[in-house]
Parts: C-alpha cells; sequence; structure tokens
C-alpha cells in the first residue's frame, strides 16, 4: 500500500512545470467581474459625452459622482450581501426611516440632533440585526423576509410623521443644536479648481475601499463569499455563517443610516414617503457590477461601477437636453444593455478558461 | 503521501486506542425516530465502515459525529470524555472533520480559498485583519502537490476540477488541519472507477497514519477494500456488527443488498424465457446493483 501511494510525489516532481497553467493576461482580466460593467460604462461615457455637450466639463462629471454616491454608499452593503446570498428589500426606505427617527425624536423632545443621530444609528443597526435575525432563524428567504420589514417601515415612515407632525413631511430642524456640526460631517463640499466635490463621494470611495479589502484579502470576505456559494459546506468546516450573514444585513443598514443622514442634514426636511423603489436601484448596481444574483461571486469595484453607470445615466438625460420624463425607460434599456454586455464578456472569458 | 500524512497526523495517536465511542446513541426528530441503538467504536488506525440504503440512518449518524445535529438518546465519548456536539464547531475541536459528499467544498471559490475555508491565515487577531494570501497559495499548493493532488492553477475555482480531485482536496484538508477522526460521507458514490480508486488509496493512507477514519458508503466492494470493522443500518438500527475477520465480502454484499428480502425480489422478477444460466448471472448483478444504489 504505502508503495502504491507513495509512487506519485516523483512523478508530480518531473510533470511540474508542464503541470502549471499561467492563464494569459486577458484571460485573467477578463475572468474578473467587474469587466462587463466597466466595459459598458465606458461605453455609456462615449455615448454622452457625444450627444451631451454640457456633460463635457470637470463640474458636471463631479455631479454625476455626487448623484452615484447616494446610490453606491449602501449599495456597497447590498453588494457584499448578494456576494452572502441574501437580498435587502428594506434598504430603500430605512434610509428614510434613518432620517426620520433622528429629526422627530431631537424636535419632538427638543434634544441635541447628535443623540437622534445616535439613536437613529442603533435603531436602523436594530432592524438589520432583525432582518438577518429572523432569515437566519426561521429559513424564510431573505426576499420574503426584508419584503415584510419593507412595508412595514414604509407604513410606518408616514404614519408616525402623520401622528408627530400632522403633515408627511417633517418640521424644519436647521436652527437646532448640532446641525452645522452633523452637516460637516455627513453633507459638506468642497472647491477644487473650481469644481464642486460633494464629501459623499470622498465617503463613497472610503467605502468602496474598505468593502474591497474586506471581501478580497481578510478572512471574513472568504467567509462572505462562502456562505454566498455554499452555506451548508461552509458551515461544516467551521465558519460562523449565521454571525456572518446577520453583520452583512448590520452593515447594509448601517450604510443606509449612513445615506440617511446625508439626506436629512443636506436638505433639514424630509418626505416621509421617500426612498421606495431605491432598494432595487442598489441591486441592479450590484447586479450591472457583476454580481451574482444568486450569491457567492463579484466585488466592490464592480457594485462601485453599477452605481455610477446609475448616476450617469440619471443625470446625462438631462444634459442631453431631452425630456426627464423619459428617464425611468431609458435607465431600463441602459441596465439591460449593461448587463448584457455584462454576460457577453464573461461568455468571452470563460469560453477560453483552461480547466 | 503517506509522509505528509505522517507529518500532519496527530503523534498521540496510537494504533487501536478508541477515539469515538457510541454507546446505545438514537435521535428522533419529533415523533420520527431515525436512529436507535447504536454502538459505534472508531478507534486510531482503522476505518469503520457504516453501510445502509437511502433512508437507513447514515446520514444521521454523521451527523451526530460531525455536530450538526446533537443526539438525544444515549452516550457519545470522544477520547473518554462524554460531549454533546452543539455546531461543527466543537466537532472540529475535538479533531473530527468531516468530509460530505455534494458539500465537501464551495465550488465559485479558488482552490486555495477552500483549502483554508475556516482556519485562514491571517497576520493578526483584529478582525479586518489582512489574510497571509501568498503564504496560504503556497501552503496549499506544496500540501496537495506532496499528496500527490496536482491541480494546474491554484488559483481556479475549485468548481472546475473533477469530482475525485474535489474529495481529494477536502480530504487533503481535513488531514492538514490535524483531524484525528476523519468522517468520509459516500466519497465514491459520484465517482468513477479510476477516480474512487484515489479516493479509496487517500482513504488507506490515513488510516495508515493512524487516525480514525469513518467510512460511510453504499458500495460493500469499496468498504471491503478498506475497512476494518463493519457496520450494516437498516431502518434506523444496527442489522450488522462484524470485524473483518468475522465476514467475507459476499457475506457483507449479501447484508447490504438486503439479503432475504433481494431474494424474493429476484424471485417475483424471474423472466422465464430466459436460459437457466443466463438467469443466475443476472441474478448476481442484480445484487451487486442492489449494493450499489
Amino acid at each position: 500500500m504505502s508503495q502504491s501511494v507513495q509512487s506519485p510525489p516523483t512523478e508530480v516532481q518531473d510533470t511540474r512545470s508542464e503541470n502549471r497553467v499561467t492563464l494569459g493576461l486577458t484571460n485573467r482580466i477578463l475572468a474578473r467581474p467587474e469587466v462587463g460593467a466597466l466595459v459598458a460604462a465606458i461605453v455609456i461615457f462615449i455615448f454622452f459625452i457625444a450627444v451631451a455637450p454640457a456633460f463635457r466639463s470637470g463640474a458636471s462629471f463631479f455631479t454625476v459622482l455626487y448623484q452615484a454616491s447616494t446610490i453606491g454608499i449602501v449599495a456597497v452593503g447590498v453588494g457584499m450581501l448578494m456576494i452572502g446570498g441574501e437580498f435587502d428589500l428594506s434598504a430603500g426606505v430605512i434610509v428614510t426611516t434613518a432620517g426620520l427617527v433622528n429629526s422627530m425624536f431631537c424636535w419632538w423632545f427638543g434634544i441635541n440632533l447628535w443623540v437622534g443621530a445616535a439613536l437613529s444609528l442603533v435603531f436602523c443597526l436594530a432592524i438589520g440585526f432583525l432582518n438577518g435575525y429572523l432569515v437566519m432563524r426561521t429559513g424564510i428567504p431573505s426576499f420574503l423576509i426584508t419584503l415584510g420589514t419593507f412595508f412595514v417601515l414604509q407604513g410606518a415612515n408616514l404614519g408616525v410623521t402623520k401622528l408627530v407632525t400632522g403633515s408627511v413631511s417633517t418640521p424644519d430642524i436647521s436652527q437646532m443644536d448640532g446641525f452645522t456640526s452633523l452637516g460637516k460631517v455627513f453633507s459638506s463640499s468642497f472647491q477644487v479648481g473650481g469644481v464642486t466635490v460633494w464629501g459623499t463621494v470622498i465617503w463613497w470611495a472610503l467605502f468602496i475601499a474598505i468593502s474591497a479589502w474586506v471581501l478580497q484579502r481578510t478572512k471574513i470576505g472568504n467567509w462572505i463569499f462562502a456562505v454566498g456559494g455554499n452555506a451548508a459546506s461552509a458551515r461544516a468546516v467551521g465558519v460562523p455563517v449565521i454571525r456572518t450573514k446577520i453583520g452583512l444585513f448590520m452593515t447594509v443598514s448601517f450604510l443606509g443610516w449612513f445615506v440617511g443622514m446625508h439626506t436629512l442634514y443636506r436638505f433639514n426636511t424630509l418626505q416621509s414617503g421617500n426612498g421606495v423603489g431605491n432598494e432595487f436601484l442598489y441591486i441592479i448596481a450590484a447586479v450591472v457590477g457583476g454580481t451574482l444574483l444568486t450569491g457567492g461571486y463579484g466585488n466592490a469595484i464592480g457594485v462601485a461601477i453599477g452605481a455610477f453607470i446609475f448616476g450617469m445615466t440619471s443625470l446625462c438625460i438631462v444634459y442631453a437636453g431631452w425630456d426627464p420624463n423619459w428617464f425611468k425607460a431609458f435607465l431600463g434599456v441602459m441596465l439591460l444593455l449593461a448587463v448584457m454586455v455584462n454576460l457577453w464578456v464573461k461568455n468571452l472569458s470563460t469560453a477560453r478558461k483552461v480547466g | 503521501m503517506t509522509d505528509t500524512l505522517t507529518e500532519h497526523a496527530d503523534a498521540t495517536l496510537h494504533k487501536g486506542e478508541p477515539l469515538i465511542e457510541m454507546d446505545n446513541i438514537g435521535k428522533s426528530y419529533g415523533a420520527i425516530r431515525a436512529l436507535q441503538g447504536i454502538n459505534l467504536r472508531v478507534n486510531a488506525g482503522e476505518v469503520a465502515c457504516v453501510l445502509g440504503d437511502n433512508g437507513a440512518g447514515k446520514s444521521t449518524l454523521i451527523k451526530i459525529m460531525s455536530g450538526l445535529h446533537p443526539h438525544n438518546e444515549g452516550s457519545l465519548k470522544v477520547d473518554g470524555q462524554l460531549v454533546t456536539f452543539g455546531s461543527p464547531r466543537e466537532a472540529l475541536a475535538h479533531g473530527i472533520a468531516t468530509v460530505y459528499q455534494d458539500l465537501a467544498v464551495v465550488g465559485l471559490m479558488e482552490v486555495w480559498r477552500n483549502f483554508f475555508l475556516g482556519s485562514e491565515i491571517v497576520s493578526s487577531k483584529m478582525p479586518l485583519a489582512a489574510m497571509k494570501i501568498r503564504d496560504m497559495r503556497r501552503i496549499a499548493d506544496e500540501e496537495l502537490r506532496k499528496m500527490g493532488i496536482v491541480v494546474k492553477d491554484i488559483n481556479q475555482p475549485i468548481g472546475n476540477l473533477s469530482g475525485g480531485q474535489r474529495q481529494c482536496v477536502a480530504i487533503a484538508r481535513a488531514v492538514y488541519f490535524g483531524a484525528r477522526v476523519l468522517i468520509l460521507d459516500e466519497p465514491t458514490a459520484a465517482l468513477g472507477v479510476k477516480q474512487s480508486g484515489v479516493v479509496l488509496k487517500y482513504t488507506a493512507a490515513a488510516r495508515d497514519a493512524g487516525l480514525g477514519v469513518v467510512f460511510i458508503t453504499h458500495n460493500p466492494h469499496h468498504a471491503y477494500l478498506v475497512g476494518d470493522h463493519f457496520m450494516v443500518l437498516k431502518r434506523g438500527a444496527m442489522n450488522l456488527d462484524a470485524k473483518r475477520s468475522e465476514i467475507t465480502l459476499e457475506e457483507l454484499t449479501g447484508q447490504m443488498a438486503g439479503g432475504d428480502e433481494l431474494e424474493a425480489l429476484a424471485h417475483e422478477l424471474k423472466r422465464d424465457e430466459e436460459p437457466k444460466g443466463t438467469n443466475r448471472g443476472a441474478h448476481a448483478s442484480e445484487r451487486t446493483d442492489g449494493g450499489t444504489t
């Protein structure tokens, strides 16, 4: 027995160089999840440069980045959650909920807005935890659980706002303690060479960087891919599946809270019905960015490019001077094209993969 | 290969020492009794084979040993200590590693990520600390090569490997991370003849390195090639419990194939128009088929 089992290694030594296959550079690049989205983004970019003269300036480019960041920040979390194999449909309304909790709590009790912001953070994290806990505990698909939270939050946003303020929007809080300092954190902007750069763009870049680091370089990232790719086998080798997934839901609600704070401190009043439908924009950004709808595959840069495509499309229709009523239809076409380009590139790369 | 196994195998393992002792173990899911009265000993340096048809309770038995479900009757001792596992992590901490037939690996992840999944090498204890990716790639590649598994690219998704290679990576991983008991859940069920041979060689090598192996299978031929002890499960209870010296392959095959039941079935399905000789041949092959399905 030992004779026969010891023979393979020597054989291996001889064939070592022949057996080593290194993929060509083009194949290695094509195999990355974000390449399809990048190609789509470049095509759309060139298209709008051609048809929308107003787009050809640094200022409008940074406006596009700002627009993209308001979607992109939450999409960072949603993308990671989708790689982890789950959905969060409550991610759109939780942005509004975060702002409403902060605004109305402080207005009603007349206390410093920082207290409300902290309370709102705890509240959002609790919702994220509840989403994750219910999904893991009951085994009901996250699509249904978070659809439930989505409706609960949507109704509560309107109902509670009506009870507290008597209308569907929140009162002006711009004169309250803490508004200026919170505004500096969440909704500042600065000038670089005559171009306005919003703070959220910097925050967005930071969150993308953290997400990319976590996914590619840390053991938690390894666990996220594993729980999304095959939760049962991840559990069998000792990955804490429940903690990982609950953590992902909480990451999404944290980022939702962050954008909620930005919206509140930029506009100081909120419409309680806002945010509905945004959850799909986050999911679309992630999918356009190459994230697999069934989990286990994707990356942070791809999701960022997905959000950028959204920002570019939504503003460039205006820059091109077209009727903005057509925006959604145009967005739909753009997204379908992006997904198809994505798929096409993916096929190109997998067709040549070495086994 | 055996060298690597010996290198990583626990030096405190002595052949014949009991690692897992099950005494009258049972498990009920609500009103359904999936398993009862199981006595199983897994000794170091031996292969204990568990055979049984679909629904005989093999999976439940694995789940108890690997920590996926706790037992609710009888006692389970690991290294002489009474234990009840609440999670696979606890079982792993006792050195019990399970390689599942269908969920051994995460298909979309790279080979090296799979190899280290759940036991990543990190540069510090901080939650966001970097993994030592270069080391992990190198070690995974080296270890697999030492064990005779040559993957063309350690960075390719493990789903691109063949079924046999995937099983072997999973076994190599368990051994590298210091498993004392290796539970193999139908490792050869989905494999061709040649690949089954590779997996059986690893099983024997793990045994020779002093590990206790639990080999779960449908196939009495594969079991008899490596087994020291055989247990046949039927409807959640032990139907046969024999040492290698006490049983022949024919008897084991007969037991596995259902024994009397198969005789009755063969009689029922008897095709009169066939000549006598061919009929007997068909009978024999049916017995084998009964064992492998």
